[in-house]
């Protein structure tokens, strides 16, 4: 058991060092300077920044010194923020960035599995039908276009919450979650279902019916840990599905966190801010990956001694 | 042969039989039937300007209303399905490409050579794309083909599973030893046992794939790194849908409900040909 877990650690590392070195060479392919500009600098004040910034070492040396900075948790300073280093804007905007992803994985949980089992248990029923039908359209709805939807109506037309901004009003949080959440939450319940439907066919779960134990209490003690395996399983990839969502999120809420300034970053060409929010983003999502896969192999006897 | 046709007329009879697949099979044609002919039905340009005529509210002369530019929001969104199902069609085949050949190759020679190429595919599968697509599309600018290339280059992995899966059910078959020991060459065999066999699951997963790359490229052009003004695919418009959705919802709504229509309609098709060609997996 401590051993996969080992295995997968040390298959993690050197993928995300190779992300990592990947991703600086893409960036350092990007035709024009970062500090190419409408205005022409003198000669010798870009000799100077390209100096500052190290750029004009040999491209193995700056890869050397970047990576060797990298690994000591150091991005290097942002192109287009003077005086900023991408480190720093990555922690200023990461704690936003997860506060939002926990609210919308928690509703995309609570409301994602509560449906699934639900439907599940009375398969075949309205029960099942609806909350089904409802999880197609979730899904079929994309993030960029029930966000704005959600503000219309609730914001606009209702007036009855803020359509922007971060811990600054009362209730500015609700949105935006529910906006993240809303098509993990239709995952979920697909998942959930399947899970619990193929879960309740099995023959513990006849057993424990046989042994005279109310339906809730089998659902609830048997059925639930296998059924919700496919649902932790994709915690994982679902991660990465979120941070692609919070950049459509955060930009449209105007939500300071790490997505926006990815995006802002995209935009303005910001270089080390690129590099340094890719690497991030990529261990980020591949620890989180690991951690669900982790969290399957706890879960689940058989899939603990096949690996 | 005959049991080949008669096992796909048997599935096209179940397909016919679930209603929201046809449904969904027949917006999908209406929808691609008026985007190939845009230039001849679109009743205005879609790139003329005209700022007197700026944001009027659907009315007859505009089906649709006009943006706030003055361009027809029918027509636009008429030329935004030729984009968008473009993407869709064109990324989901390259998608196809790959991922059929990496796991046939897998799946038919496996051992070594299958757990270095499935290990390279689960690698790939825990990498954020999503982020990779953005990167190319800053470095080498916003070029549609790239976009067809890098979008397609990211949905292969899961079609390269199926696949793998498949040919690995199939190649213990006894028509496949068969064939084997009657000496057929890889390449027949591709061609001749394989291939005609894992049909199926590949137009299933190619149907359910087109939904995820449209949803791709909307969401790219949606943040500004996808299709260019003045062309425009159905995220475009919903991006500037959003820009001025306060005093002209209509911009917003129409391109919505036409994207989320489309979506749904691939969608519903799609899992009624997988319910269609094979009930075994459909069981959930």
């Amino acid at each position: 058991m401590l051993q996969v877990i080992l295995k997968r650690i040390a298959i993690a590392i050197p993928v995300i060092l190779v992300v990592a070195s990947i991703t600086f060479f893409l960036v350092r392919m990007a035709p024009g300077g970062p500090f190419d500009a409408e205005k022409v600098v003198p000669p010798q004040v870009m000799k100077n920044l390209n100096a500052v910034y190290n750029l004009d070492a040999p491209l193995f040396i700056q890869y050397k010194d970047y990576m060797f900075n990298l690994v000591q948790g150091d991005f290097g300073p942002s192109f287009r923020y003077p005086g900023r280093s991408v480190t720093e804007m990555i922690f200023t905007g990461l704690p936003v960035t997860l506060e939002l992803a926990f609210y919308a994985i928690l509703i995309a949980m609570v409301i994602g599995g509560f449906a699934g089992v639900i439907a599940a248990v009375n398969r075949n029923t309205p029960l099942d039908y609806i909350p089904m039908t409802i999880a197609m359209i979730g899904i079929c709805m994309p993030t960029f276009l029930l966000g704005p939807l959600l503000v219309l109506f609730f914001g606009i037309h209702l007036e009855l919450l803020p359509v922007s901004g971060w811990d600054s009003l009362a209730g500015d949080k609700i949105l935006p979650s529910i906006t993240l959440g809303a098509a993990y939450a239709a995952y979920i319940a697909r998942l959930s279902r399947g899970g619990m439907l193929e879960t309740l066919g099995q023959d513990y779960i006849r057993t424990a019916r046989a042994k005279g134990l109310p339906e809730y209490k089998v659902i609830i003690r048997h059925a639930l840990q296998g059924g919700l395996v496919p649902v932790v399983s994709f915690l994982g990839p679902a991660i990465a599905g979120l941070i692609g969502g919070s950049f459509v999120v955060e930009t449209i809420f105007q939500i300071p966190g790490l997505g926006r300034f990815y995006v802002e970053a995209a935009f303005n060409r910001d270089y080390t801010m690129i590099l340094g929010t890719t690497i991030f983003f990529s261990a980020l999502i591949i620890f989180f990956n690991l951690l669900s896969d982790i969290a399957v192999l706890l879960m689940n006897p058989r899939a603990r001694s096949e690996a | 042969m005959n049991q080949q046709s008669s096992l796909w007329a048997d599935a096209w009879r179940r397909l016919l039989a679930n209603k929201a697949a046809v449904t969904g099979g027949f917006i999908l044609c209406l929808f691609i039937t008026l985007a190939i002919l845009a230039p001849w039905i679109a009743p205005h340009s879609y790139s003329y300007q005209n700022l007197e005529l700026g944001a009027q509210p659907p009315s007859s002369d505009f089906l649709l209303g006009t943006d706030t530019l003055g361009r027809d929001l029918f027509s636009r969104i008429l030329y935004g399905a030729r984009v968008s199902l473009m993407v869709g069609f064109v990324a989901t085949g390259v998608a196809l490409v790959i991922g059929v050949s990496w796991g046939i190759v897998a799946g038919y020679f496996g051992g070594r050579v299958d757990s270095i190429m499935m290990r390279i595919v689960d690698v790939l599968y825990g990498l954020p794309f999503i982020i990779f697509i953005i990167l190319l599309m800053v470095i080498f600018g916003r070029n549609i083909w790239l976009l067809f290339g890098a979008i397609g280059a990211v949905e292969w992995l899961t079609m390269a599973r199926i696949v793998r899966g498949q040919v690995l059910t199939i190649k213990t078959q006894e028509y496949v030893l068969a064939a084997q020991a009657m000496g057929v060459s890889n390449f027949q065999m591709f061609r001749k046992h394989i291939f005609p066999n894992i049909l199926g699951p590949i137009a299933v997963y190619a149907t359910l794939t087109i939904p995820q790359v449209m949803l791709l490229e909307a969401f790219l052009s949606f943040l500004g790194l996808g299709i260019q003004p003045p062309m425009s695919s159905w995220g475009t418009l919903i991006r500037y849908g959003v820009e001025s959705m306060e005093e002209y919802s209509w911009l917003l709504i129409y391109p919505g409900l036409t994207f989320t229509i489309t979506l749904f309609a691939l969608n519903f098709f799609g899992d009624g040909l997988r319910d269609a060609l094979d009930p075994k997996i459909s069981a959930d």
